[in-house]
């Protein structure tokens, strides 16, 4: 089932098109990478996506909606959980507090002013904290925490909305090599067992080729390449692209 | 016709110059030290009198020695700011940016009586600049020649200026903090030297705005907060850190008021703060101005807010229970202070309740609290409303203002939030300053008499108690509910809020709704507790007294604003009868800033830890 289509999208800044004309999909329990130079349009593409910019061209339809150009929040509602490239969190809330306060906001309980929030949603937001592998710190200050765990909490807060689709910026930067894998693969294990749709940017071609089930290759705003790991390493415009480049920058 | 067009045209230039001279020196200082200096207009202050002490000894009368005088003025005044940088300010660079704002209010207050015990409360009069003491007519009107010389000052000193930022060593290195303050701090450069510097050359523009507007002006006392407001309107105008910004906003301002002088007289004060609402909503960040990274590293990470523990709970339980008895034993004069505590408590509180959670810093608190006291206070004398009605309208009348007037605040954020705020309780100000008929202006509203039954004071301490407790303990439940955590989720994270569907915008304009009602309450109380209102519940004192009860409580805490008030409160009543009570009060307030770097609630948690460690150490010492 597709989660996500994109088609024809186009943005431009100034003289500059950072994405002109991209099309994919991205299916429940699949986990998609998009990858690409800098400025290949990737980060524009992400934030066409989770509303915090508006395309000039093109359709974003979530389960056939249409999306482009919703503000963040109400594509938020509509099912999109999202992961930052610099984890973001609310510091002065505890970790369960953190996504406790998701899931209030998913259950559009936030105007209440009179009962403690504390109590609301406890069980689910530990359960999603077990989850993730963040229950014993569940009421530490999400301020304290290390790098590595602050990302777990993002995912289990990222998840409270009860997403169909993912979508995970940059999701192992300033990690460990340890790290990274094992945040993958259990973002992996969490998506496929809730059949959620994942995109992902990521740097570490490790990371893409290990995980990722399909890839997408931005170049200059335009998509030049898609299919299987396997496929995507055998392109031959996809090869000179990351070979190339860095033979040329060697010289 | 055109005649009169093109004179007023140039009496808005010749009165553009004091404004941008002060504007362009704040800038100048928030750019680099990201400080908000009220003090700003304590130091113009001492530019216009020193300038008049000088013009009085040296050489009366010629033209030499009036510009000495005006430019030995603003060196002197440049030094004091110097001096200020490195006595108070140079100490708190680390401590949160409220704390260095509370430090420079508290420089006002000093410099206030500071002023009055050397020049005395008479208004001085500004001698003739000499050789400039006559007019020229031109196209059949006349215009003062020193217009004629304000009006070639200020693009002098913007050229000066440009040369002195953009040709120097200095310049650059200052340009470099303006934009990137970690950076410059990187390269390995003296910031401490840079920073005194900057204060130098701020307070000297301060100080020559001061001095060369005493010819039109004079000096006297009330000119500090008269010019900082003005200023403030115009950096925010013009652009932070932008000096052109301040010389086209300093223009833009002195031709408004120029021109609204000949339209409508009474219309002053508020087109001023009218203008830069509009251009602040059309351009956020001001005309020229560029958008201040708020988040940017080095904002502290907010500490955990808790619930009351088991022990903060029981001292909880005794205030109250010694607030209840207190009528059986106190006298009077105590019962009159505890009433006033209970609402400034209120005051305080609903004020932290949109600067803590909220983190919107608002330095127009007193607009609300305004509003309240004097819908009330309306009610009461023009409709002969009764007081149950008038206290329950005042929260209305100010949560209608606080509707209006957050719509604009919460497109903002940061320092550009708080002194919008700040213009919009001075609108509020002006309105019932300049409109007699309904406000009976200056002379206040008198002979509001609360109802029989609550006419004894006892009564009304009862009343005040459970108003003032309710609304309190509501304000608690509020952010300890899902509201409260929404709205301190936009604070701790925007980015992260918008994403799990969270209308940021809208909690804190709902928080803005309730804080101004609750200090609409305050004010419904204050007036039936007074028996009269005057404009001055509603001016940048009363706000600034608000600011700093909740920074010295520490902004941090929940309890903590409301002893801030008590404290605060009682210390002012304690002192108000002494002669140079400002005096005392402003240096209080530097020395504690001084001392407790994170406010009086600070020293309960340094208690707790302390209390915390000895007790680790006790079981570790145990074998």
């Amino acid at each position: 089932m597709t989660v996500l289509e994109v088609r024809a999208l186009y943005k431009g800044f100034g003289g500059v098109q950072a994405v002109a004309g991209i099309d994919f999909d991205v299916a429940a329990g699949e986990l998609l990478a998009m990858i690409g130079p800098n400025g290949a349009g990737k980060s524009t593409c992400f934030n066409i996506l989770n509303g915090q910019l508006r395309p000039d061209g093109g359709s974003v339809r979530l389960a056939g909606r249409e999306i482009a150009g919703l503000p963040p929040g109400h594509i938020s509602r509509l099912g999109v959980g999202r992961t930052f490239q610099i984890t973001a969190t609310f510091g002065s809330m505890t970790v369960a507090e953190n996504v406790q306060t998701a899931l209030i906001a998913h259950h559009r309980d936030l105007a209440g002013l009179w009962r403690p929030a504390a109590s609301l949603h406890r069980a689910a937001a530990m359960a999603l904290l077990e989850r993730v592998g963040m229950a014993a710190q569940a009421d530490r200050a999400c301020g304290v925490l290390a790098y590595g765990d602050l990302k777990r909490v993002e995912l289990a807060v990222a998840l409270a909305n009860d997403p169909m689709l993912l979508l995970m910026d940059e999701p192992t930067a300033g990690m460990a090599p340890a790290e990274r894998v094992e945040l993958m693969a259990l973002t992996a294990e969490i998506t496929r067992e809730r059949n959620i749709a994942v995109l992902f940017t990521e740097h570490d071609m490790d990371v893409v080729f290990g995980h990722a089930d399909r890839i997408i290759v931005l170049n200059r705003g335009a998509l030049i390449a898609s299919g299987t790991p396997q496929e995507v390493r055998a392109n031959r415009r996809v090869r000179e692209l990351y070979l190339g480049e860095s033979v040329e920058a060697e010289r | 016709m055109t005649g009169q067009i093109v004179v007023q045209f140039l009496t808005g230039l010749a009165g553009a110059a004091s404004l941008f001279l002060v504007a362009a020196g704040l800038s100048i200082i928030f750019g680099v030290t990201r400080i908000v200096n009220f003090a700003h207009g304590s130091l113009y202050m001492l530019g216009a009198y020193i300038a008049y002490s000088l013009t009085e000894r040296l050489a009366v009368g010629t033209i030499y020695g009036f510009w000495v005088s005006v430019v030995l003025a603003a060196l002197a005044v440049a030094l004091i700011g110097a001096a200020i940088e490195i006595a108070i300010l140079r100490r708190i660079y680390r401590a949160p940016e409220l704390f260095q704002l509370l430090a420079t209010f508290g420089v006002v207050l000093v410099v206030q009586d500071a002023a009055l015990w050397i020049w005395g409360p008479v208004d001085l009069m500004g001698p003739r600049a000499p050789g400039l003491d006559s007019s020229v007519e031109i196209m059949g009107q006349r215009l003062p020649e020193y217009d004629l010389a304000l009006i070639v000052i200020s693009p002098l000193v913007l050229g000066l200026l440009w040369l002195l930022f953009y040709r120097t060593r200095w310049g650059i290195l200052v340009r470099a903090a303006t934009q990137d303050r970690e950076m410059v701090g990187a390269l390995g450069r003296n910031q401490a030297w840079l920073f005194t510097s900057v204060f130098f050359v701020g307070a000297f523009l301060a100080g020559l705005g001061g001095a060369i507007q005493l010819p039109k002006g004079g000096a006297d006392l009330l000119i500090d907060l008269n010019i900082i407001a003005a200023a403030f309107v115009i950096v925010v105008v013009g652009g932070m850190g932008s000096i052109t910004g301040a010389f086209l906003a300093a223009i833009l301002i002195g031709e408004l008021q120029a021109f609204a002088v000949l339209l409508l007289p009474e219309s002053t004060l508020v087109i001023m703060f009218l203008a830069m609402a509009v251009v602040l909503v059309v351009r956020p960040w001001g005309l020229l101005g560029r958008p201040v990274a708020e988040h940017a590293a080095g904002r502290a990470a907010e500490p955990l807010l808790r619930p009351p523990g088991r022990t903060q709970r029981m001292i909880w339980g005794a205030v109250i229970a010694c607030l209840l008895t207190l009528p059986l034993i106190a006298e009077d004069f105590t019962l009159t202070l505890s009433i006033e505590i209970m609402i400034l408590a209120l005051f305080a509180a609903s004020l932290h309740f949109i600067m803590g959670p909220g983190g919107m810093v608002s330095f127009g608190h007193a607009a609300y609290f305004g509003l309240g006291a004097y819908g009330a206070a309306l009610l009461a004398t023009k409709l002969d409303t009764p007081m149950e009605l008038a206290l329950l309208a005042a929260p209305a009348i100010a949560g209608a203002g606080a509707l209006v007037f957050g719509w604009f605040c919460v497109r903002l954020s940061g320092v550009y939030l708080a002194m919008l705020t700040l213009a919009f309780a001075q609108i509020a100000w002006s309105v019932v300053f300049q409109w007699y008929e309904l406000t009976g202006g200056e002379d206040g509203l008198l002979g509001i008499r609360r109802t029989p039954w609550a006419d004894s004071r006892i009564v009304f301490y009862y009343l005040v108690l459970a108003a003032c407790g309710v609304a309190i303990y509501a304000m608690r439940r509020m952010i300890f509910a899902p509201f409260g955590y929404a709205v301190r989720a936009g604070r701790d994270s925007r980015l992260r809020a918008e994403a799990i569907g969270i209308d940021t915008r809208r909690f804190e304009w709902m928080a803005f709704l309730i804080a101004g009602a609750m200090a609409g309450i305050a004010g419904g109380l204050y007036v039936y507790s007074k028996g009269s209102v005057f404009p001055d519940e509603m001016s940048i004192p009363r706000s600034v007294d608000g600011l700093v009860m909740v920074l010295l409580g520490g902004v941090q805490t929940l309890s903590g604003p409301l002893f801030g008030a008590a404290g605060f409160t009682w210390l002012h009543d304690a002192i108000s009868r002494l002669e140079y009570w400002r005096f005392i009060l402003g240096g209080t307030i530097i020395g504690l800033v001084l001392a407790f770097p994170e406010g009086l609630g600070g020293i309960w948690r340094q208690l707790e830890d302390w209390v915390r460690r000895r007790r680790a150490v006790a079981r570790q010492a145990k074998p």
